[in-house]
């Protein structure tokens, strides 16, 4: 079968068994409105933060308020949109442990995509929602020189950073076949890579901003793209055309995780219980 | 009273056997910390003393919280939320009520040896990891930290009354996740995770300053900063316990009613 074939063959099982597991969760309408409304609520805590600092400073790390929502809306609708589509795959680990995963790999549907369509989280479509709230809100407020250019890096910038993030959700759920009980791993750069990229780069620590541009991409994200639409300096000196290069850099992400993913599923002993 | 010791004891080891899950929260509570230091660092830069908090006062309570987050139950209850929920959802929660030993103080005295665990296991790793990496305002006399230990314990407390209470409700709702959410995010809120609730302006602060939550991270880290000394730390403790037994006492009137009305799952 082509790669073609099975991605298409892969979205379709998706599409199915999330589409059950949303008539699943609409049986509990009172429960799925209140997971709504937490999910949506959650992310918009992290935006309260920069609201409470703002009303005590003007600006924060050289970047206005608007610029900081501009940082923010950005990495949040990014990280929405991979949470939506595979956010579950985190999960895995407890498949693992309990062997329940034998079941998925008898299916006659891509591994992947049934474990990403896992118990779907339809309450997700929360996060993405406020990230864009804002995102929009920051556009607006926001002073920006706007170019063809500048306009065509933004959704480049957010669809980018979906694939990224959503490569690490996928290379840690990889990783927890072989470490099943470090789940929480995952989380310091999924979540926690999140929170970093919603403040400017010139707050941090040079060394931990260059980690997270050399090493872990994550400051393609949104850093880099963000801060030459907003026309400032990136506090580690690099070459300009580095704004553009996100789609490369997602998928060789992408690759990368999935390279990881077909090993860990290799890798796989089932429990036999 | 054996019986209720010898639940804790099973909480603390049952936490204790999953080393590498403590060691991969202990990994992520760290992380969040060196990033949340940067911040709080980009703003005690700019305004200095914002709260009543010097710049290492500030970086002490930016791991404070880390450290406390799974102690007091500031994400999701430590488990034993969910884990009650799903008893209540199944209909196993029957066999918990035959059982000789009262359904809250079985349950409080599990998650008292959680907490135990979770402050030893997940609390003094990365306190120490952001005291050699960042200067940290340190207690300067030595019964602060026995005080701060006291603090801590009585917002386990008033955490664990929290979450019983959220768990209870699964008896009506049958599916807790969405009750669960709701708690956890005021608990993010209300607790000072987020930000010392000092720094929360006008009556929003007021507010959040009296609520349940504030026991659960905010009054300890003073304790610990040396905010409350003598009378004021009597208050602070007498504030902490109120609550504490204001809140037990719903869960039980709440678990009365439960008895009497509900039918169980299962069959």
């Amino acid at each position: 079968m082509t790669a073609g074939a099975r991605l298409v063959e892969g979205l379709a099982a998706f599409r199915m068994i999330a589409a059950m597991w949303i008539r699943s969760t609409m049986t509990y309408r009172f429960s799925f409105a209140m997971t709504l409304l937490a999910n949506f609520v959650v992310n918009f805590f992290d935006f309260v933060v920069i609201l409470l600092m703002f009303t005590h400073v003007e600006g924060l790390g050289g970047l206005a308020f608007a610029e900081v929502a501009f940082l923010y809306g950005a990495t949040s609708t990014a990280f929405g949109l991979a949470d939506l589509a595979l956010g579950q795959v985190s999960r895995i680990g407890r498949r693992v442990r309990d062997g329940t995963l034998d079941t998925l790999l008898v299916r006659p549907a891509p591994v992947l995509a049934q474990v990403a369509a896992d118990r779907f989280a339809l309450r997700r479509l929360g996060r993405v929602t406020q990230g864009l709230f804002v995102f929009v809100w920051a556009l607006v407020l926001v002073d920006i020189d706007w170019t063809v250019l500048k306009v065509l890096v933004v959704p480049m910038m957010v669809l980018s950073g979906a694939v990224i993030f959503g490569s690490v959700m996928v290379a840690g759920a990889a990783f927890q076949f072989w470490a099943r009980d470090a789940a929480e791993v995952v989380n310091s750069f999924t979540y926690g890579g999140n929170t970093l990229l919603q403040y400017p780069p010139t707050i941090f620590a040079k060394d931990l901003v260059r980690g997270v541009t050399f090493v872990f991409p994550l400051a393609f994200v949104n850093w880099l793209p963000a801060l030459y639409v907003l026309g400032r300096p990136y506090p580690v000196d690099l070459p300009a055309f580095t704004a553009f290069l996100p789609p490369l850099v997602a998928v060789l992400c992408a690759l990368l995780a999935g390279a990881c993913w077909r090993a860990g599923l290799r890798a796989y002993r089932s429990t036999g219980s | 009273m054996r019986l209720y010791a010898a639940v804790a004891a099973g909480g603390f080891r049952r936490h204790a056997t999953y080393r590498v899950a403590t060691a991969a929260g202990v990994f992520t509570n760290t992380v969040f910390g060196f990033v949340l230091t940067f911040t709080f660092m980009a703003l005690w830069d700019e305004r200095p003393n914002l709260g009543g908090y010097d710049k290492p006062e500030a970086l002490a309570y930016v791991w404070i919280g880390q450290a406390l987050l799974a102690t007091c139950g500031l994400m999701g209850g430590g488990g034993f939320a969910e884990e009650l929920i799903e008893r209540i959802k199944t209909g196993d929660v029957a066999i918990d009520l035959y059982r000789p030993a009262d359904l809250q103080l079985w349950w409080l005295s599990a998650d008292l040896g959680r907490a135990a665990f979770e402050l030893l296991g997940r609390g003094i790793v990365p306190m120490a990891v952001g005291a050699l990496a960042f200067d940290l305002a340190l207690p300067d006399h030595a019964w602060q930290w026995p005080a701060f230990l006291v603090s801590v314990a009585l917002g386990v407390v008033v955490g664990f009354a929290i979450w019983f209470l959220v768990a209870l409700s699964a008896f009506w709702l049958m599916d807790g996740a969405g009750v669960v959410q709701i708690a956890w995010l005021c608990g993010l809120f209300f607790s000072g995770m987020l930000l010392p609730l000092t720094v929360f302006p006008g009556v929003l602060g007021d507010v959040a300053r009296v609520l349940p939550w504030a026991s659960m991270l905010q009054v300890p880290a003073d304790v610990f900063l040396g905010k409350h000394t003598g009378w004021g730390l009597l208050e602070a403790y007498g504030f902490q316990a109120g609550w504490a037994v204001v809140l037990l006492a719903a869960g039980r009137g709440l678990q009365l009613v439960a008895r009497r009305r509900v039918v169980v799952q299962g069959g």
